[in-house]
């Protein structure tokens, strides 16, 4: 938790200083006309938005995990998890998932719209295909109460796997509405930036995942 | 194609067409503001309505029978959680971060209005999920505000069962709330400025909110992650936080969770929440105290930094809150050291504040009253935050009265004398009305003495070991006499206050059909919304044209220029100086 928070305060505390140092310095009561910094962040709001927003997963996930792992080493009778074999494969599925969304950003950005169509469902059922796997994997594990009361491990599995799998569909509602005006006609270079912004999204959602497991696996 | 920066756009981003959408479905940053306020307040007095309750039974035991020990321990959960989250919280960021933002930076609205609008409709069901609990079979939560477990949960204590769940609720969707709103107020001020406002020339305000709104985003997410895991231990049974407890000779299904671990997660957003709340009232402090003082802000790029470096410390200190959990000396060491640190920067504003009055033509504005009165309710709290700082003496103090003053003192009355003040400065921009002048001077001066006359005491109480939490002290052998006499006394003054309040809300009220009619600046001040082209501005802020801001927000009294002071919109002349090169001097 202390690492955490330490990672996290060092993080982004050079973040902020390499960003904004030379506007933080300027003398402002001195009145020689600045070069005004607007919109010197060179991207659109819903960018700026959307990476705020990753921050604040990105906290929420690693306080679970900090949780996970103060709660694993704070008790006595921690009993691992035996991770189903199916979550490799839905790890490869989400990877997958990612490249396609790549790959639809890419080609809507170079004018592909066959490419970009078929990308584009490939993202969506592979990402639909990574939930129904995270759900075979937790029939696997034992969906009864008795198991999620009786076992930590198990508890956290399911917590964080529910949560993670909450912001993919909050991804899929968005990409749902980037498809529906795609298949309405909207022209390509009004799609672009959604396009990118999700696949953006799916990237960190993958990266999320892959931290998730690794903790999950390894500590 | 290429980006084109907001400041370059022109036309309001979005136009109401019905009375609904233009103040019910409003996506307009003003009315959404105001219904924040509103909402916000409402609660507020409901939360002020439980501590007199609360004062009564302290202050006279045993003659209201109302008050039972059950109902004591609700009141005090729902009073804390609600002034701190849905009150204070929701006001300054929800209300004025939402009036301010756009406003002060030259924007026409937020950049996000139709996130900014379910916003607040989330805010709003958080409260009535929250205020649900007064209605459920065993009432309100009665764990106390920090909810910590294994009591929280567990038979025996008040509103175990529904009341502790639907608070967890009502938290979370608060989170939902305020995140969908925070990611606004930080775009906002990061992508629609207007042209020449640059960062380090906003209002010291917006410097408030702005850094406050970037913590809240990253300490939520632990009263998050912590109300889930406890939610899934009062429903499903699981152990996050549940260690193996007897109950009544029984042992209860729980075994092996940490209640420690969620005494971290909870004060990991706890304390950074203490500078969600005074980062923006320290802002909007020193804008009401340059402008009624017809000063330049005495060191400006510092109170910028402190706010940042407030905000960075503000997340290394959280164990302060623990000391008496039990915790590793070495532990212990660093956090009342990060928490000693801390001080560094608050006192470098303190200075900064009273050599902003130092020579100042200062008016004794209501508003200018309220921030005066900031500054000593707030070196009053602050100083004996650093007895409580330190572990030795944190010990014997931190189950007494003593910690009740310090933090009322510190983080209750002084953000509410903020609040109050903001209000009578804004006012008139917002409604476009005057107050009654001798009526607000009469609610300052009783809530500046009442509430002084209510937490001075406190500390003396701590100091001969009055215990805190107690429904009814009794005949307790150690304490003197004077302490019962001490207890009425807080009470009444309690009761004066609260009668303040109700001065407060009918002059606010009737003002909005007697007042007298403002002026678009009533202040003389230099920030950007007193600039607007109608008072209240209309929807878009700007009419046609944004405006173009040409120099910092604090030229007041500047040599040579024919007023006293010169809005920021106002191109620079060569041949005047600045009020900072000056103004110290005349």
């Amino acid at each position: 938790m202390s690492n955490t928070a330490i990672f996290v305060a060092l993080f982004a505390g050079v973040a902020v200083w390499l960003g904004v140092a030379s506007r933080l310095t300027a003398k402002p009561w001195e009145n020689r006309e600045q070069p005004g910094d607007v919109g010197a962040l060179k991207s659109s709001p819903a960018r700026i938005g959307l990476w705020l927003f990753m921050a604040v997963a990105t906290s929420l996930f690693s306080l679970f995990l900090s949780a996970y792992s103060m709660r694993m080493h704070q008790s006595i009778g921690w009993c691992h998890l035996t991770i189903p074999r199916i979550v490799y494969a839905n790890t490869l599925v989400l990877a997958a998932a990612s490249l396609a969304m790549q790959l639809a950003s890419s080609a809507v950005g170079r004018g592909r719209r066959e490419l970009a169509r078929n990308a584009l469902v490939a993202a969506g059922a592979l990402s639909i295909a990574f939930l129904a796997g995270q759900v075979f994997a937790w029939q696997e594990i034992g969906p009864s109460l008795y198991f999620i009361q009786g076992s930590p491990a198990i508890a956290f599995f399911y917590v964080l796997t529910t949560l993670h799998g909450l912001h993919l569909l909050g991804g899929l509602y968005v990409i749902g509405r980037a498809a529906t005006r795609f298949a309405g006609g909207a022209e390509l270079i009004d799609l672009r930036q959604t396009f990118s912004l999700c696949a953006i999204y799916w990237h960190f959602l993958l990266l999320v995942w892959l931290a998730v497991f690794a903790v999950l696996l390894f500590l | 194609m290429a980006y084109v920066a907001i400041a370059d756009r022109d036309a309001p981003i979005h136009h109401p067409h019905s009375f609904i959408e233009r103040y019910i479905w409003s996506q307009d940053h003003k009315v959404i503001a105001i219904q924040y306020a509103i909402v916000a307040i409402f609660v507020g007095l409901v939360a002020l309505v439980l501590s007199g309750l609360m004062r009564l039974q302290l202050g006279f035991p045993e003659q209201f029978h109302f008050v039972d020990p059950e109902h004591y321990y609700q009141f005090i959960t729902m009073h804390g959680m609600i002034m701190v989250i849905y009150l204070l919280t929701a006001l300054f960021l929800g209300g004025f971060g939402n009036y301010l933002i756009p406003l002060m930076c030259g924007a026409r609205d937020m950049v996000f209005p139709y996130m900014n609008m379910l916003s607040f409709w989330v805010y709003l069901l958080a409260v009535i999920v929250l205020l649900a609990s007064f209605f459920v079979p065993g009432g309100p939560t009665g764990a106390g505000w920090t909810l910590y477990p294994p009591q929280a949960v567990l038979t025996g204590t008040p509103g175990a069962g529904l009341g502790i769940k639907l608070m967890l609720i009502s938290l979370a969707i608060f989170i939902v709330a305020f995140t969908m709103g925070g990611l606004n107020y930080v775009t906002t001020v990061l992508q629609a400025r207007c042209r020449g406002m640059t960062l380090m020339r906003m209002p010291l305000s917006v410097w408030g909110i702005f850094m406050a709104t970037i913590l809240g985003l990253l300490a939520f997410p632990a009263l998050f992650v912590s109300a889930v895991m406890m939610t899934l231990d009062g429903t499903l049974g699981t152990s996050f936080f549940m260690p193996a407890v007897y109950s009544m000779g029984q042992p209860l299904d729980h075994n092996g969770g940490s209640p420690l671990l969620f005494q971290h997660l909870f004060w990991f957003f706890g304390h950074p929440e203490v500078y969600i709340v005074a980062l923006p009232a320290f802002g909007i402090v020193s804008d009401l105290l340059s402008t009624h003082a017809r000063k330049n802000i005495f060191g400006y790029r510092m109170m910028v930094w402190a706010i940042l470096a407030i905000g960075g410390l503000s997340f290394v200190v959280w164990a302060h809150h623990m000391y008496v959990s039990g915790m590793n000396p070495y532990f212990g060491f660093f956090f009342a050291t990060t928490t000693l640190i801390i001080a560094v920067p608050t006192a470098i504003k303190v200075y900064n504040w009273v050599l902003t009055l130092w020579k100042g033509d200062i008016h004794l504005t209501v508003p200018m009253l309220f921030a005066i009165g900031f500054i000593f309710t707030f070196v009053h709290g602050g100083l004996t935050g650093l007895f409580l700082g330190n572990v030795t003496v944190d010990l014997p103090l931190s189950d007494t009265y003593f910690v009740v003053g310090h933090f009322h003192m510190v983080m209750g009355v002084s953000p509410i004398l903020v609040v109050f003040g903001a209000i009578y400065h804004w006012y008139p921009k917002i409604t476009g009305r005057m107050w009654n002048e001798r009526l607000g001077q009469i609610h300052f001066w009783m809530t500046f003495l009442g509430t002084y006359a209510i937490y001075l005491p406190m500390h003396y109480l701590g100091i001969l070991g009055v215990p805190r939490r107690y429904y009814a002290l009794g005949n307790t052998e150690f304490l003197p006499q004077s302490v019962h006499t001490i207890n009425a006394a807080i009470t009444i003054a309690a009761l004066v206050v609260a009668a303040s309040v109700v001065i407060f809300l009918y002059n606010m009220i009737v003002s909005l059909w007697r007042g007298e009619k403002a002026p678009s600046n009533p202040w003389k001040a230099t920030t950007l919304e007193w600039q607007t082209p109608d008072t209240p501005p209309a929807h878009g802020n700007w009419g046609p044209r944004l405006p173009e801001v040409h120099r910092w927000a604090y030229d007041y009294s500047v040599p040579g220029a024919p007023d006293d002071f010169i809005p920021q919109n106002v191109p620079v002349d060569p041949k005047l100086g600045s009020g900072r090169d000056h103004g110290v001097h005349h």
